[in-house]
């Protein structure tokens, strides 16, 4: 039996979820959907290419060609790589930085927080375009610098592509991650703290064995959230590859969807791996989210 | 509240329990002074680049002050280059990213109240499909979008970039966290009780109390679409549509392939030009980041 009040309530619903169901549809499902459904089809050119290209249907075809491509596996490589400089290296030092404002003077603490997020107002690929001329030689006081003193690093060469793009995001995102950390560092109870004052633990001890494991559900959250963006990395070596087209032009994932879809016109082959990256994105995320909920429980 | 003990004895102190020189606190101030340095100094370099001329740019340091103080030429060089396209792109960018947030926004917290306070059937699974839409990476949905945008006939349109910009799962995830905490039942209960219909409660009464989760849902979403770089780029070629993002990218680009050196100023002034809005939007409202940022974090 249903209530006046609860159709009402349901009638609402409805009317307050539609807009947003609506354009997620037209927007997410529907494009997803019909990406699996053209990434079953591969264009063949007939004869020596006079008689024109036609689709044809190609079953999972795409999703091997991808899956075999050296370009696209490579990819994952560079992911790989990218993931563990970067993320050891932005959510330790987002970390540390919490913990030093943990014990800052609570004058500094406001100026810190500012500066040290300011970097995320910048948009990506302003960020990537700063970067780019900092690291480029004559143009940038940094590599002139080390360069008096006798260090020539070539942040442009394939070779360093992995530390130059994980220092533009680390920029980025380092001040982020540390505001959030340390939003968390403030739940946890004084009490606690005290009574480990009280049994002589110092203020590394203190961080270590107690701080940190409380704000482990922070710090879960913040590598699933990096994770999902590090396998969507694009715009960093998209720039700095114009710069020095050391890297080629499927260095990471989204290059090498962008370079089938637009360079080789593969729009089947640019659909799978998309879908690819999608479903890598997901289990990922999935893998992550398990792990932390594993390791929180008591 | 409990006082918490305290004991007559200190407890005994260990070789290790002596507050070290990192610990103190012009330690701790030292450090994150480091820290500050390296995401200003870029920063910096950016607001003195555009300040100087086109010569001060290759011959003077970065993070000195040029011989020239040409801020003012870069910026009339800036709106007058490619028939002041540069002022077109940033129009195109406020409506993407300011009309488009604003939308998203809105029916963002129309959802995330419903998912909150109203009763219906298969609340939670359908709750489940926002979640998905949460994990799904945005950069691999520019294919897909451009191959059904193609199907469409939007690729190179306006509403090829416009559209996307609409929706944001994270959004209702947050109006939803927001709805719980700052809009009690009882104030719901009471207005059904007076006879209100449920749709001018959410309008009269929710509304309203969810203001402030209101600006940090279409701060979070602002800045995403400003962000977009990937979705652009495969879908637009008509120079007059794009965003700001996307026009100094082609700008930086030709500067590089074609030797087009006065295009570097152009790409670091526009790009001043573009990150000025932002960071002032960014220090009056930060305590509206603030909650969204942690509010995903506390859950």
């Amino acid at each position: 039996m249903t209530s006046p009040s609860a159709r009402a309530q349901r009638r609402t619903a409805a009317l307050l979820l539609a807009p947003f169901f609506v354009l997620f549809t037209a927007v997410t499902i529907a494009p997803l959907v019909y990406a699996g459904w053209m990434s079953l089809f591969t264009t063949r050119t007939s004869g020596l290419g006079f008689g024109g290209a036609e689709e044809v249907f190609a079953g999972v075809d795409n999703y091997v060609q991808a899956l075999s491509d050296p370009a696209f596996r490579g990819g994952f490589v560079t992911i790989a790589a990218y993931v563990a400089v970067y993320i050891p290296v932005m959510i330790g030092g987002a970390l540390v930085l919490a913990l030093l404002l943990d014990t800052a003077l609570a004058k500094a603490r406001a100026f810190f927080q500012l500066a040290l997020f300011l970097p995320h107002a910048v948009p990506g690929l302003i960020a990537a375009l700063i970067w780019v001329y900092l690291y480029t030689p004559g143009l940038s006081p940094v590599t002139d610098f080390l360069a008096s003193g006798g260090l020539d690093i070539d942040f442009l060469s394939a070779d360093n592509a992995v530390f130059s793009a994980a220092n533009i995001a680390v920029w980025e995102w380092i001040g982020y991650n540390m505001v959030i950390f340390y939003a968390a560092l403030q739940a946890v109870p004084g009490e606690t703290l005290d009574a480990a004052k009280i049994d002589g633990a110092g203020g590394i001890r203190t961080a270590l064995s107690i701080k940190v494991p409380m704000i482990r559900p922070a710090i879960a959250l913040a590598v699933l959230f990096t994770v999902i963006g590090s396998v969507q990395l694009f715009t960093e070596p998209k720039v700095i590859y114009s710069a020095s087209s050391s890297i080629g032009s499927s260095w990471t994932p989204n290059m090498f969807v962008q370079t089938a879809a637009f360079t080789h016109n593969n729009f089947g082959l640019a659909a799978a791996a998309s879908l690819l990256i999608a479903l890598f994105a997901a289990v990922l995320s999935f893998l992550v989210t398990r792990f932390s909920r594993s390791r929180s429980k008591p | 509240m409990t006082q918490p003990t305290t004991r007559t004895a200190p407890a005994p102190r260990g070789p290790g329990r002596r507050p070290s020189v990192l610990l103190s606190k012009a330690g701790v101030t030292a450090m994150l002074g480091l820290a500050a340095l390296y995401t200003l100094l870029p920063m910096l370099w950016l607001v003195l680049s555009s300040t100087k001329s086109r010569q001060d740019l290759f011959a003077t340091n970065g993070f000195a002050p040029g011989d020239d103080f040409a801020l003012l030429d870069n910026l009339q060089y800036l709106f007058e280059a490619d028939n002041g396209i540069f002022l077109r792109w940033l129009l195109n960018t406020v409506l993407y990213a300011g009309v488009g947030a604003l939308l998203a926004t809105v029916f963002s917290v129309a959802a995330g109240y419903a998912f909150d306070k109203l009763d219906f059937p298969g609340k939670e699974r359908i709750f489940s499909l926002v979640l998905l839409g949460v994990m799904v990476p945005g950069t691999a949905m520019a294919i897909p979008l451009y191959l059904i945008a193609a199907e469409a006939g939007l690729v190179n349109s306006f509403w090829g970039v416009f559209i996307p910009g609409l929706v944001f799962p994270f959004g209702v995830y947050l109006a939803r966290v927001f709805s719980a905490s700052y809009v009690p039942g009882e104030v719901l209960e009471a207005a059904r009780v007076d006879g209100a219909g449920e749709f001018r409660t959410f309008c009269r009464i929710a509304l309203p109390m969810v203001a402030p989760g209101f600006v940090t849902i279409f701060l979070f979403q602002f800045t995403q679409i400003w962000n977009s770089f990937f979705l652009p780029l495969v879908m637009l070629s008509d120079e007059e549509l794009f965003p700001v993002n996307l026009g100094l990218y082609v700008w930086y680009s030709s500067a590089l392939s074609q030797g087009h050196p006065q295009d570097y100023l152009l790409a670091i002034v526009g790009s001043l030009v573009s990150v000025v809005p932002l960071v002032v939007l960014f220090l009056m409202l930060q305590r509206f980041w603030k909650s969204g940022m942690t509010a995903g974090a506390v859950k």
